[in-house]
């Protein structure tokens, strides 16, 4: 059972709502089944769409004929890129100084780069009859030669993607503090490394969706969207589409999760608005789970080379890493930021006095990779955790110990890493220790060295991340890192928070009620939270990047304590006191000291609209805006510890034990907290175990149904044992960090670091993931072709022939 | 060539002329208009929409309406009388049981045929139970807790109602 909610830290943010265990008041209409998801939209005279898309990775399009079916009967028309030449193209945030950004049309003009590109659109009275006429739209291609490989692609000789670029490097950027050369020269040892972070598909349960209605009477367009981004969405789509902002409406609905790839501008985000303002009729596309693994964006997808100079003591002198980074075909929104993450949490949570990082942007023929929850820093936490491990090996130090070795103290905080970053407040040396503990760490060692003897592979891996979180100040983001929230206190009492955040299954509906609530001494029951609706929220930048509550989350406490201002102003005013005397408590404004000095909240908040009597300067009515603009990201961070025993003769690992303590600051629900760690652990886990997009030699992906993908089960996934340590940062009010990516971020590198470590006798230092076991078991086999078997020889022994598997 | 289907869901009767190849599950988002019932993938991999078909669990992304024939389906917005929460769904809130809430309906569904055919599951046989059904955010173990605390729940229920009948 998960030991829930032991706060070790000093300082605790409780009250009487925020900190407990309360249940979410999204629930009763989900669980009930009676909310509505985008596909769940229905409005007459809706029509369907299906997108044609490309067979082929890369291909000249000769022709189009779309004769046979436009003649269905049912179909309304049918579209290619020749009939949307007004329709902007989509769009890519980044800016950076070499930035290659090809042209992204919304359907294939001439040629297309990656299989599931979209080519043409059908549009019929209904989904079945759109399907069918798909089928009948023929498209003659001329294939092209497929770019695949990230390292080939770099090579002269390779096919080019973009012929006006005359490469395939969609750019390099470079990091670089202290001096690397003298880091070397001083090293007693430089343990290298190469680890491949394999292409992974996000899978939200819901697929994409997307429904659009034109008004042309009323110059009006509404378009209901699974996204994360409402607002964003909002201004890209009436930039495409050519209206002006005030006529495009956005609505996110219920958003059945997202994990970054709903954090996006797509091709049907455009295309869906353009045909219901063509055909002026509401317009529906849904997406197949076929195309949701084809063309929702995908994560991770680099292969990185890694080196870190140390003295024999375990002090780390340097980290060089060179991080190539697969695009994909072109950038969506965020394509070229996020191996800009990973080079600004490579450091990880160590003192690296030398540090020198490139990473290459490079073209390939398939779909884009983007945000996949943790985007860029999972690769960075896989990358350094991965390699500490490595080195401890190489030293012959104790994987915990060595990483300890390496911490910043407490009393450093704010710390400044070599990648530049201001880290806000930790105590990685505290979290450690409970991990430890929780683990039995000591026994798990023993038992290690025990099994060897016996032909028994027992593993221990440990993973000390830190993530980059409540993303973020404006001037580290590509499209502004603040947030926004409204809070209207109705003449009833009631209060209505408008957030610029749009959660999708994290729950802020309940904490952001929780927090006002304390804030204002009523009911959580009394607070309504409204997120998703572009016509009824100021302009917001959404929800990703664990930024929800951090950021979204503070703009609704300031907007509130503005409200305090005013009640307490007024409440002096009617109760003949000082405004610094007022008390707001228990569902009553009060003055402090005079218990006989009271009024009901109530009576307090409706005569701020009726306004008889009201102090000079007054304004009338109850409701405050915030845009809060952090003044750093916050940096949560935590150990994971995980057991493992793998099987020699299948090559199958059997997961023992899995403890989590992570930091992500103060708490506001628990439950909450949980639940986010716990599937992000999931996340993580399955990238290392079981998940990887396959593409074949023609650039055909083919894992592209659930049989092939491998999403976890139930059973796939062990019980966890969590933990926490709260160390608030200093960088909002409420001293929360976030907490929406730590568990992918931490588990991947701690479980393949188990198993690598299980087999560590046989001189294997790493296996790529996923970590099937036909792959553990090849690599099994091939080392004990290289070793004699543990039983007849010792960890030492083997430790001097080591090898890569 | 469409074909007549009459179709009691929730109690009520539906009656419609339907393509043969109509999905059942199309049949109640489209035609009855019930969209508690999701599609996570229309392939049998997910179990988003699963639903009860004369008391037992299935997909009915792999049924058709045509099969639906006659026949009584339970989806998750009859599983419970009135205002009140199936003690199943009272779990799932309780518990955390979910965070976006797609998987829920057939989540739900599933566990009621579980439970059904064994009302005091081990934390494995929970495991394996819902193995056919998908969840991307919880990571399981909200669920299973979920599960459990349903199991306990409709258990006393049992006992509660055995003690007034004697
Ligand atoms: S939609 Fe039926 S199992 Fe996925
Ligand atoms: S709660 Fe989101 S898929 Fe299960």
């Amino acid at each position: 059972m998960a030991s829930n909610g032991k706060n070790n830290g000093k300082a605790k943010a409780n009250g009487q709502w925020v900190g407990k265990r309360f249940k979410r008041k999204e629930d009763p209409r989900l669980v009930r089944g009676i909310s509505h998801y985008t596909d769940d939209i229905k409005l007459p005279r809706l029509v369907h769409c299906v997108f044609v898309r490309s067979p082929h990775a890369h291909a000249r399009i000769a022709s189009i004929n779309t004769e046979a079916a436009r003649s269905q009967p049912g179909v309304l028309t049918v579209i290619t890129s020749a009939d949307i030449e007004g329709l902007g193209m989509i769009p890519c945030a980044m800016q950076m100084p070499d930035l290659k950004i090809p042209a992204h049309p919304a359907l294939a003009k001439g040629r297309v780069r990656y299989v599931g590109e979209p080519v043409a659109v059908v549009v019929a009275e209904d989904a079945y009859t759109a399907r069918d006429a798909a089928e009948m739209v023929a498209v003659d291609y001329e294939p092209l030669p497929v770019v695949l490989d990230i390292e080939k692609a770099l090579q002269k000789e390779s096919a080019l993607i973009y012929q006006d670029f005359g490469t395939n490097k969609a750019f390099t950027h470079a990091m670089k503090s202290g001096d690397i050369e003298a880091a070397y020269k001083k090293a007693d040892r430089v343990v290298k490394v190469r680890l491949i972070n394999q292409r992974v598909a996000p899978t939200a349960m819901e697929p994409r969706s997307v429904v659009a209605e034109y008004l042309p009477g009323e110059n009006r367009l509404t378009i209901w969207a699974s996204t994360q981004i409402p607002h964003l969405l909002r201004t890209q789509v009436a930039i495409m589409v050519g209206l002006p902002e005030p006529a495009v409406r956005v609505i996110a609905p219920e958003v059945g999760g997202g994990f970054g790839s709903k954090l996006n501008v797509y091709a049907e985000d455009g295309v869906v608005p353009w045909l219901s303002m063509k055909l002026a009729r509401p317009v529906k596309w849904t997406e197949t789970r076929r195309e949701s693994l084809m063309v929702t964006i995908h994560g991770r997808d680099t292969i990185n080379y890694l080196e870190l100079a140390l003295k024999k003591d375990g002090t780390i002198l340097g980290l060089r890493a060179k991080v190539l980074a697969d695009m994909g075909a072109y950038h969506q929104l965020l394509t070229p930021l996020i191996p800009q993450l990973t080079a600004l949490m490579l450091p990880g949570c160590y003192k690296i006095p030398a540090f020198d990082c490139e990473i290459v942007g490079v073209f390939t023929n398939k779909m884009s990779t983007d945000a996949y929850r943790g985007a860029g820093r999972p690769e960075a936490a896989y990358d350094i955790e991965r390699i500490m491990d490595c080195a401890a090996r190489e030293l012959n130090l104790d994987a915990a110990k060595f990483r300890s070795k390496n911490f910043p103290q407490p009393r450093e905080f704010p710390f400044t890493t070599a990648a530049g970053l201001l880290y806000d407040s930790a105590n990685y040396q505290q979290s450690l220790k409970r991990a430890l503990q929780l683990a039995g760490y000591d026994k798990l060692r023993a038992r290690q060295k025990a099994g060897w003897k016996q032909g028994k592979y027992y593993g221990v891996g440990v993973s000390t991340y830190v993530e980059i979180c409540a993303i973020g100040p404006s001037a580290a983001t590509p499209a502004g890192g603040w947030e926004s929230a409204t809070v209207r206190i109705e003449p009833t009492g009631k209060v209505t928070v408008l957030t610029g955040a749009s959660p999708h299954g994290q729950g802020q509906e309940t904490t952001f009620a929780q927090l006002v609530a304390d804030q204002l001494g009523i009911n959580p029951d009394d607070i309504t939270i409204i997120h998703g609706d572009t016509l009824a929220v100021p302009y917001g930048i959404g929800t990703f990047g664990s930024r929800g509550t951090a950021v979204g989350g503070t703009a609704v406490y300031y907007a509130v304590e503005k409200l305090k201002i005013k009640i307490a102003a007024l409440a002096a005013h009617l109760l003949g006191a000082k405004p610094a005397d007022i008390v707001i408590a228990h569902g009553r404004v009060g003055v402090k000291g005079n218990a006989k000095k009271s009024m009901p909240w109530g009576e307090i908040i409706l005569a701020a609209y009726t306004a008889r009597s009201i102090p000079a300067g007054f304004e009338p009515g109850m409701e405050a805006t915030h845009f809060f603009e952090p003044s750093n990201f916050t940096f949560p961070f935590g150990t994971h510890i995980c057991a493992v025993e793998v099987d020699p003769e299948t090559g199958e690992i059997k997961i023992e034990k899995y403890v989590a303590v992570d930091d992500c600051g103060n708490v506001i629900n628990p439950m909450l907290v949980d639940g986010q760690v716990q599937g992000g652990i999931a996340q993580g886990l399955s990238q290392a175990l079981y998940e990887e997009m396959v593409y074949n030699e023609d650039g055909q992906p083919i894992t592209g149904s659930l049989m092939d993908y491998a999403v976890p089960k139930a059973a796939h996934i062990p019980e966890f044992i969590l933990d926490r340590t709260v160390t608030p940062t200093p960088v909002n009010p409420m001293g929360v960090k976030g907490v929406g990516e730590a568990g992918t971020i931490a588990s991947t590198p701690c479980m393949v670091n188990a198993v690598c470590d299980a087999l560590s006798p046989l001189g294997i230092t790493n296996i790529d993931m996923p970590l099937k076991p036909e792959r553990v078991w090849r690599a099994i086999a091939a080392a004990q072709a290289a070793v004699p078997p543990p039983a007849a020889t010792t960890a030492k022994s083997a430790r001097t022939a080591r090898r890569t598997a | 060539m469409k074909k007549n289907v009459r179709i009691v869901i929730n109690g009520a009767e539906h009656r419609a002329e339907v393509e043969p190849r109509l999905l059942l599950v199309h049949f109640l988002r489209e035609v009855a208009g019930l969209t508690g019932t999701h599609i996570g993938c229309e392939t049998s991999l997910c179990g988003a929409c699963t639903v009860l078909l004369d008391g037992m669990a299935v997909k009915s992304c792999t049924v058709l309406a045509v099969q639906a024939d006659g026949r009584s389906i339970t989806t998750i917005e009859g599983l419970a009388a009135s205002e009140n929460l199936h003690p199943i769904q009272e779990a799932f809130w309780e518990e955390h049981g979910l965070q976006c809430g797609y998987c829920t309906p057939g989540m739900i569904l599933c566990a009621h045929d579980l439970l059904q055919q064994n009302a005091s599951p081990s934390e494995q046989e929970i495991r394996d139970g819902i193995g056919g059904n998908l969840c991307r955010c919880t990571g399981y173990q909200h669920i299973v807790n979920a599960v459990k605390a349903a199991s306990r729940k409709m258990n006393q229920r049992q006992r509660a109602a055995a003690r007034a009948a004697d």
